[in-house]
């Protein structure tokens, strides 16, 4: 039996950029930032004190009584994947749920429902915790709510891994459908952490831009001025479909899913491989499982970070396990980096590259790093044809994940 | 306090944790089958209202509990 093609046909998100995908998309091109200072009373004692945060409030966009019961990141996972089902075609339509999947994972969870309540707990004891507590803050909370907007029955699935879970979650979904186990699988990643503690353990960690008094030129993927990331909230959600039933049913066809490659370190918690080899093995593995000529592959939408040490050996990965042709975005330069919901989001703008023959700006690229051997767009948006692209993400842990995604 | 006093009180405790309609609640009304309170909410319901009316309400009385005019005897005794 031939293993069956996966397609794309639904895309849904809400971002520091936009609520939706087109002015998110339309501020990517057009090379925006979505990074701003942090005004809150609790943000002025930190030494990271900007974020990338949301364009627009869940609450503008889901009612009280429903939002009582949500972490922020379940509800924001619950918006973007009510927007790609119906931007699917799929909204009222008569979908078997037990051929209907959810793939959908977060980095950190519920952080701040865990926190929220612990004050109270503090304050008032224990009968003033919100019964709404686990479901709220269990990290499967994100995946079993779109579950349940959506009606699945073959299964909902919560990935967890760092920054790679977005890109992860849909390596799953693609797996889903190899494997028969369902005809659509709705898969991406949520994340919603921008509160002190997060802040401060990443802020120890010195990963975090500290440039406080210029927001916007914060993230500054593979600038030799660069000193760290810029939080970011925000969900994703791709509809993946058999692509025999989108034929089927007269679905448009964003992209191919064509491939993906999935691999650990086994080297270091948090630091990567120092020759980039676990990525290096994960962009091999992603090609080779797509069945598509390197040469074909002419755009990478980098992980890229705007730290130090990353940046910099993602670079040299690419060179070795694709050559010297593609060209890259860090698109995390506009959105600062959305952990969870990082892989994701990328892999939206990635489909839409494609779809557009358009590659997105890397803004902040001022001076850029002598390694940066490859071809960047830097500032402006870079019209091209783009037969194939790869999106790349690595998270905390060793995770590596690479996806190709190619015209339909 | 009356037991229409404490009705509204309920039925505002009831439109912050659960959305439902202050209109809708009398004490005929099943909190359950005509409310839509989950069990969930019910939770936070007889927090609110222990905090509102000064009464504790203990969990083994909450079953007994199934309509608005249940709770607001339980209420109006212990006040």
């Amino acid at each position: 039996m031939s293993r069956p093609d996966v397609v794309v046909t639904g895309l849904g998100a809400t971002t520091p950029l936009g609520g939706d995908v087109a002015s998110t998309w339309d501020a990517m091109l057009a090379g925006r930032s979505g990074v701003s200072a942090l005004t809150q009373e609790w943000a002025e004692q930190l030494p990271v004190r900007i974020a990338a945060q949301l364009a627009v409030e869940p609450s503008e966009v889901l009612d009280r009584v429903r939002l009582r019961r949500l972490d922020r990141s379940e509800a924001i996972a619950i918006i973007a994947a009510q927007q790609a089902w119906a931007d699917a075609g799929l909204a009222g339509s008569d979908l078997d749920g037990e051929r209907l999947a959810v793939s959908v994972g977060s980095g950190i969870g519920g952080a701040t429902t865990l926190l929220a309540q612990d004050d109270i707990l503090e304050a008032s004891g224990p009968r003033r915790v919100s019964p709404h507590t686990i479901p709220m803050l269990m990290p499967n909370g994100p995946a079993a709510w779109v579950g349940l907007e959506l009606g699945a029955k073959a299964g909902v699935h919560a990935v967890a891994s760092a920054c790679a879970t977005g890109a992860e979650a849909i390596a799953l979904g693609l797996d889903i459908i190899r494997s028969g186990r369902a005809d659509v699988v709705v898969a991406g990643g949520t994340e919603a952490v921008i509160h002190p503690l997060p802040i401060a353990g990443f802020s120890s960690m010195r990963a975090m831009s500290t440039r406080n008094d210029e927001p916007q030129r914060a993230s500054r993927p593979w600038d030799r001025g660069r000193d760290g990331f810029v939080l970011g909230e925000g969900a994703g959600i791709l509809v993946l479909e058999r692509a025999e039933h989108a034929a089927a049913r007269g679905a448009r066809v964003y992209a191919r899913l064509a491939g993906a490659g999935i691999t650990s370190d086994a080297y270091d918690i948090v630091q990567p491989h120092a020759e980039g080899e676990g990525a290096i093995r994960a962009i091999a593995k992603a090609i080779a499982d797509a069945d598509v000529a390197k040469q074909d592959i002419v755009h990478v939408n980098a992980h890229a970070t705007s730290t130090p040490v990353g940046d910099m050996l993602e670079i040299g990965g690419l060179h070795k396990a694709l050559g010297d042709h593609p060209v890259l975005s860090a698109t995390k330069s506009m959105t600062g980096h959305l952990l969870g919901a990082a892989g994701a989001l990328e892999s939206i703008a990635t489909i839409l590259a494609i779809r557009d023959s358009v590659v997105p700006p890397t803004i902040n690229l001022d001076d850029p790093e002598p390694g940066l051997t490859l071809d960047v767009a830097a500032h402006k948006a870079r019209h091209m044809e783009i037969p194939a692209a790869l999106n790349n993400a690595f998270g905390f842990g060793g995770h590596n994940v690479a996806l190709v995604f190619a015209r339909p | 306090m009356t037991r229409d006093e404490i009705t509204t009180g309920l039925a505002e405790i009831l439109e912050e944790v659960a959305g439902v309609n202050p209109d809708d609640v009398a004490e005929g009304k099943s909190f359950t089958d005509d409310l839509d309170v989950d069990s969930l909410s019910m939770v936070e319901v007889v927090v609110a209202a222990e905090e509102k009316f000064g009464v504790k309400i203990p969990d083994n009385e909450v079953q007994n509990l199934k309509t608005v005019g249940d709770a607001v005897s339980y209420i109006a005794a212990q006040s």
